[in-house]
């Protein structure tokens, strides 16, 4: 699976052991690939003395602010980017 | 020396503060587990003393120098420019300054409709190969969790008004990509030369939590 620019993701609801590179704070939430960083050894067995490997998939996600912290300040246009790993993700 | 460094480990140049507790209790504390473990890893033969002291040492020779070098290229030559947002590593070589051993790194252009603000949530992920160590306030707990909350207010407090119809976008650098801020050339320094607006790019308008400094704030040069 390679999502391309523009899909929607949900950003899966899981739990957070171990070395997670995925913010609570987007667990569940809708944004947009904006694009493919690359592909990245897996920090969640990397940081435990594993390979990392298979290599994931790192996408530049975007979400609107709005929408991770409703009822907070600021314009609606204000977005808040990160890297999120395939694995952490579903098209919707 | 003190040993409550941070570490770079394979690229990865994070912290792992996530895991402490709240800082102003963890200090001594952290300083003194780290001292631990460095002790063991020398006892056990996995690293000497010399290379520890490299390590600080080659990261404390990186500054926020590189980064201001870096934008004022970018402000006079739109094709460096364009070859930075293409592949800051390659650009930054191109200026004899080698950031090889870091994780990728991504330039991030603040225009007049888009501002960046760079943060890392999970730890004090930072270009750590470009510019050395993060400011203290980036490792803050405040810091990393109200720049994604109240990016505004926080941007307000170090003195910068982002106009409202301007889109205030904060970078979570949460995993293998590290970022550096382009911040937008201050008006009044047309003709100035390199070295000159490099001068203006302060340490923190390079994380985007401010603009350069004002034109008149830097003696002729």
């Amino acid at each position: 699976m390679t999502l391309a620019a523009g899909t929607r993701v949900r950003v899966l609801d899981g739990a957070s052991i171990g070395h997670v590179r995925t913010p609570w704070y987007v667990k569940g939430k809708t944004g947009v690939v904006a694009h493919v960083q690359g592909s990245f050894r897996n920090p969640e067995t990397l940081a435990f003395g594993g390979d990392g490997q298979p290599v994931r998939p790192l996408y530049y996600v975007g979400f609107r602010r709005g929408d991770l912290f409703p009822g907070t300040e600021g314009p609606a246009l204000d977005t808040v980017y990160m890297d999120l790993y395939e694995h952490w993700l579903e098209a919707v | 020396m003190s040993h409550d460094h941070d570490h770079d480990h394979d690229g990865h140049d994070h912290d792992h503060d996530d895991h402490a507790e709240p800082v102003a209790a963890a200090v001594p504390a952290a300083a003194l587990r780290a001292r631990a473990i460095e002790q063991l890893l020398v006892e056990q033969g996995v690293l000497t003393r010399e290379t520890v002291v490299r390590g600080i040492d080659w990261l404390v020779s990186r500054t926020p120098t590189n980064g201001a070098r870096i934008v004022a290229r970018a402000w006079v030559d739109p094709a460096y420019k364009a070859r930075l947002l293409a592949d800051a590593k390659a650009a930054a070589a191109e200026l004899g300054i080698d950031a090889a051993p870091s994780a990728h790194i991504i330039a991030l252009e603040n225009t007049d409709e888009l501002h960046h603000l760079v943060v890392c949530t999970l730890c004090s992920c930072y270009p750590r190969a470009l510019l050395g160590p993060p400011p203290a306030w980036y490792k803050s707990n405040e810091y990393r969790s109200r720049a994604v909350v109240e990016p505004r207010a926080v941007m307000a407090e170090f003195g910068l008004q982002v106009p409202d119809a301007r889109e205030v976008r904060v970078v979570d650098s949460t995993a293998d990509v590290r970022y550096l801020v382009i911040p937008r050339r201050p008006a009044g320094t047309d003709g100035w030369s390199e070295e000159r607006l490099a001068a203006l790019v302060s340490r923190d308008s390079l994380v985007g939590v401010v603009d350069p400094l004002e034109p008149d704030l830097v003696s002729a040069a």
